[in-house]
């Protein structure tokens, strides 16, 4: 009975959701956008469709749009793009608490590498400092510490950021799918999609998550041009962001920033489904700690006592 | 057949007149709204900066009153329970007035969701077929469902009623009935889902306790029935609405009970954080002293509503201070204070406090944040005394509004 109505209607390779979005848009055209063709971008980049629903031409376009916007504030070339995860890759880290010398140089090496605020400064890691005596409890850490020289006698150093947890709690409590876990375990957010509601802050057990309380201040000068949609292309205020394990290297078979900036060798970084790799042997060899390990988030992020 | 049209028309002939205290009133919201306005274009241009939330405490006075008015508006419907068990007579009046309060809070709670979202443009990504809701796992997705399905019953429960009263026939109860019955789950579900919104963040041992949503309807059965027991009491002042003393004692001896009921599981959660004194007591510690020598800016606000509470269940508890009118209004107005206090700040900054590395963030509204509060409050209540104006009008005042039973006979 309701073929012919069917017929009628919109051409069957278009989906119900796609002939809504477009009638939306239609109407948002005809409020907003009195014939401005400059403005249909904007209009085309505020209604695009979630990022894994993009067809490749989609995603091409949503892509260029968004290297002209960078290139206009910044007066540089920005690139833009979307590697795809590996095949057969799975992302782990190791961190040794036993050289760390908390001299955070790899916090502002990512900062740097990753297109975070500079004003307001946005950190990816967090080091805490912590007492000898009292061994790693949270509640009696600072990251505040600021003596003239690292490391000072009777404190130790912890390093926290993402730890790409296989059961992201994050993930979970996002009202609208803008954060996801990849298949190479990286958790990454579209920050085209995030609507700023700050669930996920409230759900990470492990503070890695930071909302951009302002417009992000990024100098054009300071700004890193290779960037990647779901990583570290400059954000707009009002969305959250966290660490990527900078995907834009580690995807191109590089390491992330902090593994490469940190002067004492206490990072490393590798694929876990390579039995051979770096990251198997401390995992086989080593005592781990997990932070956090009763919330049952399986991180993917080890820390290990190397000395 | 007097129209839809007409019916908008007699609305707004109805809300254009009133005596000067009703316009003071008006310009009054008005320039709380107007203000309040003001104060959200600023932190639309500048982004939540100019709130004193930060990564710490992600949520603050925003979300607080969100929570608390999800209290008012789900009580405010439970009433019907018993209104229907003891035979309350006005019982259509207590059902409109109470689902009044309910559209008025809801609209309250939508508002401060959306004045806490960093890109509030975006909120189309939360609709189903537009955006990419993330059911079944994500809390917030299911409350916006939840608060507006509420929302909807309750607006098409008291179009019904008033439409049908502006007509002078007897309301269809084929539907409005069954929707009343429906409000009721409906009612206990917008705050369980709530309660559940933070009782799921395995992150915040504060929150991740299983008498978490318990405690939330507690407390909303106080803090509910104290609106409408004011209100009340206004209304047999003003119109010709009646409600049996009887009655009105009736709800504040539920409301002792809900109390009473509300600090026992207070303090059950009391006995069992400091009892078993584990790491996690740090924000009990936080919301009734303060830690690390601190003093917590919170505890003040903690105890106030704590003694609070008491007061108003003995006031509540005891036969001759619930009857007498002084001693029950001071009780409803204690019992709204406190629970706004419970739900607004001390359920909301000791679970952020410390953070999740054990960092204390010292979090107290900005003045952004209280303007755009009391905004929504001024809408909240322009809304409210809207409808309740028209409701008065058509259900008691004008001239066919007879008594109910007489007209159905007719």
């Amino acid at each position: 009975m309701n073929k012919p109505q069917e017929q009628a209607g919109a051409p069957s390779n278009y989906s119900r959701r796609e002939v809504m979005v477009g009638l939306f848009s239609l109407a948002a055209l005809a409020a907003l956008a009195p014939g401005c063709s400059p403005k249909s971008k904007v209009l085309r980049a505020y209604f695009h469709k979630h990022f894994k629903e993009l067809k490749p031409a989609e995603l091409k376009a949503v892509l260029a749009i968004w290297a002209e916007r960078y290139q206009l504030a910044y007066g540089q070339p920005v690139a833009v793009q979307a590697t795809p995860p590996l095949d057969g890759v799975k992302f782990g880290y190791a961190l040794d608490i036993s050289r760390c010398i908390g001299c955070r140089r790899c916090v502002y090496g990512c900062v740097e590498e990753n297109n975070q605020s500079r004003d307001p400064q946005v950190h990816w890691i967090t080091v805490l400092e912590m007492e000898q005596d009292k061994g790693i409890d949270l509640h009696h850490s600072t990251p505040y510490y600021n003596p003239a020289t690292v490391p000072q006698p009777d404190k130790f150093y912890f390093p926290v950021a993402c730890q790409q947890c296989e059961n992201p709690p994050c993930v979970k409590v996002c009202p609208v799918n803008a954060t996801w876990k990849e298949p190479d375990g990286i958790v990454v957010i579209d920050y085209d999609w995030c609507v700023g509601c700050r669930c996920c802050l409230t759900a990470c057990p492990y503070g890695a998550r930071h909302f951009n309380w302002k417009q992000p201040g990024l100098p054009a000068g300071e700004v890193n041009p290779a960037t990647e949609y779901l990583g570290t292309r400059p954000r707009v205020k009002g969305v959250v962001e966290k660490c990527t394990f900078c995907l834009q290297r580690v995807r191109q078979g590089r390491y992330p920033k902090c593994v490469e900036v940190c002067p004492v060798g206490a990072r490393k970084f590798g694929n876990l489904l390579d039995p051979h790799s770096e990251i198997r042997y401390i995992l086989q060899h080593k005592r781990i700690y997990i932070l956090k390990e009763e919330l049952n988030t399986e991180p993917k992020f080890f820390y290990y006592f190397g000395l | 057949m007097k129209s839809v049209f007409h019916f908008l028309r007699e609305c707004l002939r109805i809300i254009s007149r009133g005596n000067a205290a009703y316009y003071v009133w008006m310009v009054f919201l008005l320039v709380c709204v107007g203000q309040g306005l003001l104060a959200y274009g600023h932190q639309l241009d500048a982004g939540l900066g100019v709130t004193n939330m930060r990564d710490a405490v992600s949520w603050g006075f925003y979300i607080g009153n969100f929570t608390f008015l999800v209290g008012v508006a789900a009580a405010a419907v439970l009433l019907v329970i018993p209104a229907y068990i003891y035979d309350w007579k006005p019982i259509k009046e207590v059902v409109v007035y109470g689902e009044l309060l309910a559209l008025a809070a809801i609209v309250m709670c939508l508002l401060f969701v959306l004045v806490d979202m960093g890109r509030p443009e975006r909120l189309w990504h939360l609709l189903p077929v537009l955006g990419r809701p993330h059911f079944p796992s994500s809390l917030l997705a299911w409350d916006a469902l939840v608060l507006n399905i509420y929302f909807l019953i309750n607006l098409t429960v008291v179009c019904f009623l008033l439409f049908a009263a502006f007509r002078g026939r007897p309301y269809n109860r084929k539907v409005v009935v069954p929707l009343v019955i429906l409000s009721i789950p409906a009612a206990v579900g917008i705050h369980t889902v709530t309660a559940f919104l933070y009782n799921g963040m395995a992150s915040r041992p504060y929150w991740n306790s299983a008498i978490l949503a318990p405690r939330f309807l507690a407390s909303a059965f106080c803090s509910g029935p104290a609106v409408l027991l004011i209100l009340f009491q206004v209304l047999r002042k003003v119109s010709r609405f009646e409600i049996k003393d009887d009655a009105i004692h009736k709800i504040a001896e539920l409301m002792a009970y809900a109390m009473a009921f509300n600090l026992f599981l207070f303090g059950a959660e009391l006995f069992k954080e400091f009892y078993s004194h584990t790491a996690d007591v740090v924000h009990y510690q936080y919301l009734l002293y303060g830690v690390h020598g601190q003093p917590s800016p919170i505890a003040p606000f903690a105890w106030a509503s704590l003694c609070m509470a008491i007061a108003a269940f003995l006031l509540f508890l005891i036969p001759r201070t619930r009857q007498w009118p002084v001693t029950m209004n001071l009780g409803c107005l204690l019992i709204y204070f406190s629970v706004y206090i419970e739900k607004g700040i001390a359920l909301i900054i000791p679970g952020y406090t410390p953070d999740t590395l054990g960092q204390i963030y010292e979090y107290v509204p900005s003045p952004t944040e209280l303007r755009v509060s009391v905004g929504i409050f001024g809408a909240g209540f322009l809304l409210f005394t809207l409808l309740v104006k028209v409701a008065i009008y058509l259900l008691s005042d004008q001239p066919h509004a007879a008594p109910e039973p007489a007209a159905a006979r007719r």
